[in-house]
C-alpha cells in the first residue's frame, strides 16, 4: 500500500504545519501519540536512534520527558507540559529541546479528525520568537539546492 | 551565504501569497516580462508590478538587463533556504509516521483478534456465519 502524502505548510512567519491521514480511527491513533509504549516505537527521527525514555503524564499540567540515543551514545532530550487535552481529539503541549537549539520552547498543536475510519492528524508547531524558527531553519540548511528544486512545484502549489 | 532573519521572513511574507506563488511557479519554468505575467493572472498590470516588487525585495527574483522587455527570472537561493528548513522536518517525519502506519496496523489486528476471539467464545455471531454447514 502507498504510503498517504505528508503535507508540509508554513501558514506565517512562525508557523508549520504537518497534515497526514492514518488509516486507524482517532481513539487509536490518539494512543499511539499518547501512550510511552506504543510511542517509542515510532517518534525515533533519524535512522539508528532509539527511544530509552519516554515518560508522558497525559492530563493538563502534565509533563512529558523524552530522550533519544544514537549507536554513538550521543543524547538528545526534550520535554513540556500539556496545556490542553481532549482525548482522541486535541492536544497542546509546549516543547523545549535540551540544547535549545530550537532557540526557546514552541507550542505544538496536534488535532485528530476522524471521517469513515481514516484520521487526519495535524499539527501545528509554533515557534515563541523568529530567532527560534531561524535557529531551526539552521539545523536544517544545508547544501540540497538540487532537492530543494525538485520540491519547489510541491511548495508553490501548497 | 547564510540566511539572515530579515530575508527570511522577507521570504516567508513573500511566499504568503497565491498570486506571488503562481507567478514564481511561472518563472519556474524560464524568464518573463511583466506582460507576459500579467497575461494568465486577468491583472493590470501595475497590480502585477506591486507583487513582482514584493518578490524582489525578497530577493525571489531578479530582473535580466535587456532593455525593452527587462524580463524577471527565478532566484533560487532564497527559496531554497526556506525549503531546506521544510525538507530536513520532511525527512525525519515521513520517518516517524511510516513507522506510526505499522503500530496502528498491528493495532487494529490485535482489536480483531479480540473481537474473533469473543465470537469463538460464544458470544452473538452473524447469523451467515452460523448457517455455514
Amino acid at each position: 500500500m502507498k504510503q498517504p502524502a505528508l503535507k508540509v505548510t508554513t501558514p506565517s512567519e512562525r508557523e508549520l504545519v504537518m497534515t497526514r491521514e492514518f488509516a486507524a480511527p482517532r481513539g487509536m491513533v490518539f494512543d499511539a501519540l499518547t501512550k510511552p509504549e506504543l510511542v517509542r516505537r515510532w517518534l525515533l527521527g533519524p535512522p539508528g536512534w532509539t527511544m530509552p525514555v519516554c515518560d508522558i503524564d497525559l492530563r493538563v499540567g502534565g509533563k512529558y520527558r523524552y530522550v533519544w540515543r544514537n549507536a554513538d551514545g550521543r543524547e538528545m532530550g526534550m520535554g513540556g507540559t500539556f496545556k490542553e487535552m481532549v482525548r482522541a481529539s486535541r492536544l497542546v503541549a509546549t516543547e523545549s529541546y535540551d540544547d535549545h537549539w530550537t532557540g526557546g520552547e514552541t507550542l505544538v498543536t496536534t488535532e485528530l479528525v476522524e471521517t469513515r475510519g481514516t484520521t487526519t492528524v495535524s499539527t501545528t508547531v509554533r515557534y515563541a520568537t523568529r530567532e527560534a524558527r531561524d535557529a531551526a531553519l539552521k539545523m536544517g540548511a544545508t547544501k540540497g539546492l538540487e532537492a530543494s528544486y525538485v520540491r519547489l512545484d510541491e511548495l508553490l502549489t501548497a | 551565504m547564510k540566511p539572515t532573519s530579515y530575508a527570511l521572513d522577507a521570504t516567508f511574507a513573500a511566499l504568503a501569497d497565491p498570486t506571488r506563488r503562481a507567478i514564481l511557479a511561472r518563472l519556474a519554468t524560464g524568464e518573463a516580462s511583466v506582460a507576459e505575467l500579467a497575461e494568465p493572472f486577468d491583472m493590470s498590470q501595475p497590480a502585477i508590478s506591486k507583487h513582482l516588487k514584493v518578490l524582489e525585495r525578497a530577493g525571489l527574483i531578479s530582473r535580466g538587463r535587456e532593455a525593452q522587455r527587462r524580463p524577471r527570472r527565478l532566484e533560487p537561493r532564497p527559496l531554497a533556504d526556506a525549503t531546506d528548513w521544510i525538507e530536513r522536518y520532511r525527512r525525519i517525519w515521513e520517518g516517524n509516521y511510516k513507522r506510526l502506519d505499522a503500530v496502528l496496523q498491528e493495532l487494529k489486528d490485535k482489536q480483531r483478534r479480540t473481537v474473533d476471539a469473543l465470537v469463538d467464545e460464544g458470544k452473538p455471531r452473524p447469523k451467515q456465519k452460523r448457517r455455514t454447514k
